[in-house]
C-alpha cells in the first residue's frame, strides 16, 4: 500500500512538474484527486485494508493528498502570475502620448492682481466695498476738495453724462460714500472701473481699474500709512522690495505722497524695465484732507485717516511683465490662459 | 517746467552738487524731477578755431582746404570742408580729431549718441577735424538766430563771441555746458512755475542761501499816468492791473546770456523787448505784455468783458470770435488783447515802435482756462495764468522787467505806474501746532526744528502766537495739514517711521455681492470659461449689429456728452457686444473651442435723468467650438446651483431676444422670476460679428441671483428604503415641450416622486410625421417604508391621466 501511494505521489509530482499551462494542472488534479482519481480510488479501496491499519493508511493518504494539493496550488499561483504579467506586458501604453486635459478656465490677470490685493488688506481688517461707476460730480470731485472749475477736473479728462453726472475718474469717490455712512472706524478698499478720456494705446485705456483704500480712526498717522503700504508692496512684489515715498499733491489728501517700489527685475540697480531708474511708481496716497472729512460730516479734530489709490492694470502689467495694455481687453484665450 | 541748472545756480550761488544729487534731492523734497538733459553730452573736443588760410581743393570744385589755428600758441590743423560761408580770419567751432558732435548738418534731429569725428582724407587731401554748424552742436538757428542756417557758425560775427580765445571750449562759450532739468510741478505750487520758485526750493533742499536778483528801477521824471489811464470794469476777473510806460525804445537783439537762458527753457529769442517779457515770465511765472503805446486810442486802457460775437484779430494774425464771458483789454475804442492769452495784431510791437506800455496783471485763472478752451488757444501766458497767480508778484515782475530794460539799454523807463488793485491780498496766518503735526505724522520733531524748516523755505514765523505768516505766493498753505506737509518734506518722508495702525480692530472681508461673484467665477472657470474684460461704453450702432428692434427699451441708454468718438459714446445696456467682439477676435485668430465669461455692469438709465442709472452686474457666458445649447444650459444651472438657488428652474422658449436664434433661445426662470437667458447667437448677428460658426451666449442677472441666493445647507437623511422605478414611452405632438411633460410628472407625482430622467427622444420612421417619441424613467421612494405595488400604480395612473389630458399617449 505504501509503495502504491508513493508511486501515485511520484507520478503526480512528475505530471505537475511537466505541466505547461493552467488547464493541464487541472487535468492532474482530476486524474489524481478527482472523484475517479487515483488517490480517491485508494481511499475507496480502504475496506480492503486491515481495520487496525486503516488509521495509518488514512493518514498516509491525507499526507500525500496535502502534498499534491500544495504543489498544485504553488504551480497554479506561478501560472497565474505569469499569465498576468504577459497580459500586462501586452497592455503597455506609451505614457508620452498627450494628456487628456479637462477644459479649465482662467481668471483675468486683473482679477488675479485684485484678489491678491484683497487678500492682503482683508488680512489687515479691511472691508471690500464698491461704489457706482456713473457718479455724481459731487462725489467724484467736490466732496474730494476739487471744487467747480478746479484745474484738476481738466487734468483728469472727465467723461460727462450731464453737468452733474460723470463717469467716475477715480475710485476715490467711494471714500465719500463710506465717510457719509458715518460708521467709524473705517478700513476699506474699493476696487472698480474708472474712466478717463485717454485714447487707446499701449499704456492708456479710456477705462481701467483702480483700488481705493481708506482708513479713518483716531490716532492714525502718516507713519501708519507708510507701514501699511510697505507691507502691501512686500506682499505683492516680494519680501526684498524697498519702498520710497515722494511728496506729491492730491486735492483730497494732505500731506500727499507717491510711492515707488524698488524695481523687482534689477533690485534697484536700474534696468530697461524701470527705465534705468531702479524705482517704479506704484500709487498715490496721503493723509485724508480735513476738508474731505468735514464735508462728509466727520470731525477732523477727532478723526484722522489715510487714503491711497492703486492702478490695478499697472500692478498686473508689472507683475506679469505685460508690455501692452490693450492685451487686457482683447480677450484672446492664448493670452488669458497664461494666468 | 524746465530750468537750466546754471540759472538755478545763479540764485543759489553756493549750490554744489552733481546733477544726480540735485535730481534726487529735489524729488524727495517735493519738486519732482521728470528728467534732465545734459546739453553737451555729445560734444567733445570742440574749440574755438581761427581760419588762417583758405585754398581750393586740387581735385574738387566744391571743397576748400583750410588751415585752422586751434590754440593761442598758434598750432594749426588742416580741415577740408564743403561749407561756402567761411572766409579767412573767421573764428569758428572746430571739432578736433577724436572728438564728437551732437548731430549732422543734414539731419533735423540730433543723434542719440552723437557722431565721432576722425581724421581722414577728402578726395585725397588729409583733414584733421571738422568745422561745425549750430545743428552739429545739437541746437538750431531758432535758438541761435545769428548762426548761419546752412553753414558753419561764424563766431566772430557775434559781438559776444568775437573775442573768445582761440582754443577755448565752444560748449562753454555757447552756454551748452549746462543741464536742463524738467520738473513735474503740482498744481498747488504756483510759485514753482517760475525759476525763482524752483531756486528757492533748491536752496531750502540743500540748506544754502537763496539769493534772488536785487531789483532796482531806474526811471525818468515823467509819470506813466500822464501817458495812460487804466480802468478795470470787472475786478472779479482782473484782480490787479499794472501799466508802465517805456519810451525811446531801441529794438535790438538781446545779449547772449539772456538768449542762452531763454533757449535753454525752449523759448526762441526774438528781440530785447519780447525777450525781456519772456525772461521775466520764466523767472517770476508772471506773464507780461507789451503794447505799442502809439497805437492805443484815447490814451486809456479798459479791462472789460467782450461783446457777444465780437471779432478780434490776435497778433498771430488769426481772427477770433469772442463772447461775453471772455475778458478783453481795450483802449478807448476797441479791443487790443484777449486778457492773459494773447495781444492783438492792432497794437503789437513792430520795428517802428517808439513808446510802449508794459502790462503786468493778474487775471482769474479759471476764466482764462475756460476762454482758452473755448477759443482753442494754449499760450505760455495762459498756462501760467490758469494756475491762479499771486497779484503781489505782478509788481515785482514789472520792476524786474524795467530793470532789464535799463540794463539792456532797450529804452527809457517812465516814472510811476498805473496800478489798479482794489483788494490787496495780504499774507494769512496759519497756526502750527507742534503736537498735532507730530501726531499726524507719527513723528517726534521739536519746535525749533520745525521753525527751522519754515524759515529756510521763506515762511516767516510768529513764534509767540505759533503761527506762520504765509506769503501770498504760497497759496497752498491754508490749514494745519498743509503745514505738516512742509515739515514732512524737509524732515524727509524717508525719515518718518514705518508703523501699522494700532487702533481699533475691524472685521475685514468681501461684501456679499463680491463673494457671490467669486463663487460664480469658480463655476465658470471649472467649465472651461476664461475671464474676459470688455469696455463699458460702446457705439449706439451696436444695437443694429445685434438686430435689436427700433422700439426695444434697451436702446434707451446713458449717453456720454463728450465721448472719445461714437464708438465709445453710450453706456451699454446689454453685455453682448463686448462678448461677441471677443469671441469674434478669437474666431478670426483661429483659436479653437473658445469659452469666455465676463462679470461686469450694464447701465440702465433712470427715468429721471438727474438720477444715477441702475448699474446691474451681469454674468455673460459666451462660447463656440465644442459644446452646444445644452452644454451652456448645464453651466447656467451649475452657476445657479452654486449660488444656492436649489429651486426648480424652468425654461421659457419665448424669450423674445432678436439677437438669438428664434428656435434656440430661452429665458431661465426661478418661480416667476427671470434670472437669465441663453441661446444660440442668431446667424445674422454672428455674421455681423464676422463669425462663421455657431456661437452660444448666456446672460445671468446677478442682482436677481443675489436676491435668490442662499448659502445655508441643511442635511437631508439618506433614504433607507428602496426606490422603485417605472419607464414610460410616450408619443406626442412635436410642439409639446419635454418641459411640459416634466411639469405633469412633477405635479402628479406627488411626494413619492423622487426623480425622473429623459432617456430617449426620437422622431423618424416608426413615428407618425409631426409626432415624436419620448421616454422617461421615473423613480419613486417613500422615506418611511418600502413602496407597495398598488401605491406606485396609483401614482403612475395619475401621471398617465395627466399626460392623456395633454394629448400624450403611451407608445403602443
Amino acid at each position: 500500500m505504501k509503495e502504491k501511494l508513493e508511486a501515485i505521489k511520484e507520478k503526480a509530482l512528475e505530471q505537475i512538474k511537466n505541466s505547461q499551462q493552467l488547464e493541464s494542472l487541472n487535468e492532474v488534479r482530476i486524474s489524481i484527486l478527482g472523484k475517479k482519481g487515483e488517490l480517491t480510488s485508494v481511499l475507496k479501496s480502504m475496506k480492503e485494508v486491515a481495520p487496525e491499519d486503516r488509521p495509518k493508511v488514512g493518514q498516509m493518504v491525507n499526507e500525500v493528498r496535502a502534498e499534491i494539493e500544495k504543489l498544485l496550488e504553488e504551480k497554479k499561483v506561478a501560472f497565474e502570475k505569469k499569465l498576468r504579467e504577459e497580459k500586462m506586458k501586452a497592455e503597455t501604453i506609451d505614457v508620452t502620448l498627450p494628456a487628456k486635459k479637462p477644459m479649465v478656465g482662467h481668471r483675468h490677470p486683473n482679477t488675479i492682481a485684485l484678489e491678491e490685493i484683497e487678500r492682503i488688506f482683508i488680512g489687515m481688517g479691511y472691508e471690500v466695498v464698491e461704489g457706482p461707476e456713473v457718479e455724481y460730480d459731487y462725489y467724484n470731485f467736490e466732496a474730494l476738495n476739487i471744487p467747480a472749475n478746479h484745474p484738476a477736473k481738466d487734468e483728469q479728462d472727465t467723461f460727462y453724462i450731464n453737468k452733474d453726472i460723470v463717469l467716475r475718474t477715480q475710485t476715490s469717490s467711494t471714500q465719500v460714500h463710506e465717510l457719509e455712512k458715518g460708521r467709524l472706524p473705517i478700513r476699506m478698499i474699493a476696487p472698480g472701473r474708472v474712466y478717463r478720456s485717454d485714447e487707446v494705446d499701449a499704456t492708456h485705456s479710456p477705462t481701467f481699474h483702480q483700488v481705493e483704500g481708506l482708513v479713518v480712526d483716531k490716532n492714525i498717522t502718516f507713519a501708519d500709512l507708510k507701514g501699511t503700504l510697505q507691507e502691501f508692496a512686500k506682499e505683492v512684489f516680494g519680501e526684498d522690495t524697498k519702498v520710497k515715498f515722494r511728496p506729491h499733491h492730491f486735492p483730497f489728501t494732505e500731506p500727499s505722497a507717491e510711492m515707488d517700489v524698488s524695481c523687482f527685475k534689477c533690485g534697484g540697480k536700474g534696468c530697461r524695465f524701470c527705465k534705468g531708474e531702479g524705482w517704479i511708481e506704484i500709487l498715490g496716497c496721503g493723509m485724508v484732507h480735513p476738508h474731505v472729512l468735514e464735508m462728509s460730516g466727520i470731525d477732523p479734530n477727532e478723526y484722522v485717516g489715510f487714503a491711497f489709490g492703486v492702478g490695478l492694470e499697472r500692478i498686473a502689467l508689472l507683475k506679469y511683465e505685460i508690455d501692452d495694455m490693450r492685451l487686457l481687453y482683447e480677450n484672446d484665450t492664448r493670452f488669458l490662459k497664461q494666468f | 517746467m524746465n530750468t537750466p541748472l546754471s540759472w538755478i545756480k545763479a540764485y543759489v550761488p553756493d549750490l554744489e552738487c552733481s546733477t544726480q544729487e540735485y535730481v534726487d534731492a529735489m524729488t524727495l523734497s517735493g519738486t519732482k524731477v521728470e528728467g534732465y538733459e545734459v546739453l553737451d553730452k555729445n560734444l567733445e573736443k570742440i574749440v574755438v578755431g581761427k581760419i588762417n588760410k583758405i585754398e581750393k581743393h586740387p581735385d574738387a570744385d566744391k571743397l576748400i582746404v583750410c588751415q585752422v589755428q586751434i590754440d593761442e600758441a598758434g598750432e594749426e590743423v588742416q580741415i577740408v570742408t564743403g561749407a561756402s560761408n567761411v572766409k579767412e580770419g573767421d573764428k569758428v567751432p572746430v571739432v578736433l580729431d577724436g572728438g564728437r558732435v551732437a548731430g549732422s548738418a543734414h539731419d533735423n534731429e540730433p543723434h542719440p549718441d552723437g557722431i565721432k569725428i576722425k581724421k581722414g582724407k577728402l578726395r585725397g587731401v588729409p583733414s584733421f577735424g571738422m568745422m561745425c554748424s549750430i545743428d552739429e552742436l545739437g541746437s538750431s538757428v531758432d535758438m541761435y538766430p545769428d548762426a548761419a542756417p546752412d553753414g558753419i557758425y561764424i563766431l566772430s560775427d557775434n559781438a559776444d563771441y568775437k573775442d573768445a580765445p582761440i582754443g577755448s571750449s565752444v560748449p562753454e562759450l555757447l552756454g551748452l555746458h549746462d543741464t536742463v532739468v524738467e520738473y513735474e510741478v503740482t498744481s498747488n505750487r504756483v510759485d514753482c512755475f517760475g525759476i525763482l520758485g524752483i531756486a528757492r526750493e533748491a536752496a531750502a533742499t540743500f540748506g544754502k542761501a537763496f539769493v534772488p536778483p536785487v531789483v532796482t528801477v531806474t526811471e525818468n521824471n515823467e509819470q506813466t499816468k500822464d501817458y495812460i489811464s487804466v480802468e478795470v470794469e470787472d475786478t472779479e476777473l482782473c484782480s490787479r492791473y499794472i501799466g508802465k510806460v517805456v519810451k525811446n525804445i531801441k529794438l535790438a537783439p538781446s545779449p547772449e546770456w539772456m538768449k542762452r537762458r531763454l533757449a535753454a527753457v525752449g523759448i526762441r529769442p526774438i528781440n530785447n523787448i519780447v525777450d525781456i517779457t519772456n525772461y521775466v515770465m520764466t523767472e517770476y511765472s508772471q506773464p507780461m505784455h507789451a503794447y505799442d503805446l502809439d497805437t492805443i486810442a484815447g490814451k486809456k486802457i479798459v479791462v472789460k468783458r467782450a461783446q457777444k460775437d465780437e471779432k478780434f484779430t490776435t497778433l498771430d494774425g488769426e481772427e477770433r470770435t469772442l463772447d461775453d464771458t471772455m475778458l478783453t483789454i481795450c483802449d478807448g475804442e476797441k479791443a487790443i488783447g484777449i486778457a492773459g492769452i494773447m495781444g492783438g495784431e492792432n497794437t503789437m510791437i513792430t520795428d517802428q515802435v517808439k513808446t510802449m506800455l508794459f502790462e503786468a496783471a493778474c487775471f482769474d485763472g479759471t476764466n482764462i482756462r475756460l476762454t482758452g478752451k473755448k477759443l482753442g488757444m494754449r499760450t505760455d501766458a495762459q498756462a501760467k495764468f490758469e494756475k491762479g497767480l499771486d497779484p503781489n508778484t505782478a509788481m515785482e515782475a514789472m520792476n524786474r522787467a524795467c530793470q532789464l530794460i535799463t540794463e539792456l539799454g532797450a529804452g527809457e523807463v517812465v516814472g510811476g505806474y498805473v496800478d489798479i488793485y482794489p483788494n490787496v491780498r495780504e499774507p494769512k496766518r496759519v497756526a502750527y501746532d507742534v503736537d498735532r503735526i507730530n501726531r499726524l505724522l507719527g513723528t517726534d520733531i521739536d519746535e525749533d526744528t520745525m521753525v527751522g524748516y519754515f524759515e529756510k523755505i521763506d515762511l516767516p514765523v510768529d513764534r509767540e502766537k505759533k503761527e506762520i505768516i504765509v506769503p501770498t505766493w504760497r497759496q497752498d498753505i491754508n490749514v494745519l495739514a498743509d503745514v505738516a506737509e512742509e515739515v514732512a518734506r524737509f524732515y524727509g518722508y524717508a525719515n518718518i517711521p514705518t508703523t501699522l495702525p494700532s487702533s481699533s480692530a475691524t472685521k475685514g472681508g468681501l461684501s456679499k455681492k463680491l463673494e457671490v461673484e467669486n463663487v460664480v467665477r469658480n463655476v465658470a472657470e471649472q467649465f472651461g470659461f476664461c475671464e474676459a474684460m470688455t469696455y463699458s461704453f460702446e457705439s449706439p450702432k451696436v444695437f443694429d449689429r445685434l438686430c435689436i428692434d427700433e422700439a426695444d427699451p434697451c436702446r434707451k441708454v446713458v449717453k456720454i456728452s463728450n465721448p472719445l468718438g461714437e464708438d465709445f459714446s453710450v453706456m451699454r445696456t446689454l453685455p453682448l457686444h463686448g462678448m461677441l467682439t471677443s469671441l469674434s477676435t478669437n474666431f478670426n485668430r483661429r483659436n479653437k473651442n473658445v469659452r469666455l465669461y465676463e462679470i461686469a455692469n450694464v447701465y440702465i438709465p433712470n427715468e429721471d435723468e438727474s438720477k444715477l442709472p441702475d448699474e446691474r452686474t451681469q454674468l455673460t457666458l459666451g462660447m463656440f467650438g465644442e459644446g452646444d445649447f445644452f452644454d451652456l444650459k448645464g453651466v447656467v444651472e451649475e452657476v445657479l446651483e452654486a449660488t444656492g438657488i436649489k429651486d426648480m428652474k424652468t425654461y421659457d422658449p419665448n424669450a423674445g431676444k432678436n439677437f438669438l436664434h428664434p428656435g434656440r433661445q430661452a429665458n431661465v426662470l426661478v418661480g416667476d422670476t427671470v434670472v437669465a437667458y441663453l441661446g444660440e447667437v442668431h446667424p445674422e448677428v454672428a455674421e455681423n460679428y464676422n463669425m462663421k460658426t455657431k456661437a452660444y451666449v448666456a446672460v445671468i442677472d446677478m442682482p436677481t441671483v443675489m436676491q435668490l441666493a442662499n448659502f445655508t445647507v441643511k442635511y437631508t437623511g439618506i433614504a433607507k428604503y428602496p426606490a422603485v422605478s417605472r419607464d414610460i414611452s410616450m408619443v406626442m405632438k412635436k410642439e409639446i415641450l419635454v418641459g411640459e411633460v416634466e411639469e405633469i410628472i412633477r405635479k402628479k407625482g406627488g411626494k413619492l416622486l423622487e426623480e425622473y430622467r429623459l432617456f430617449d427622444i426620437y422622431e423618424g420612421d416608426q413615428i407618425e410625421k409631426g409626432y415624436k417619441s419620448v421616454a422617461y424613467s421615473i423613480s419613486f421612494r417613500a422615506a418611511d417604508h418600502t413602496l407597495e405595488e398598488q401605491e406606485i400604480t396609483a401614482v403612475m395612473d395619475k401621471i398617465l391621466k395627466g399626460l392623456e389630458e395633454k394629448g400624450i399617449e403611451l407608445r403602443k
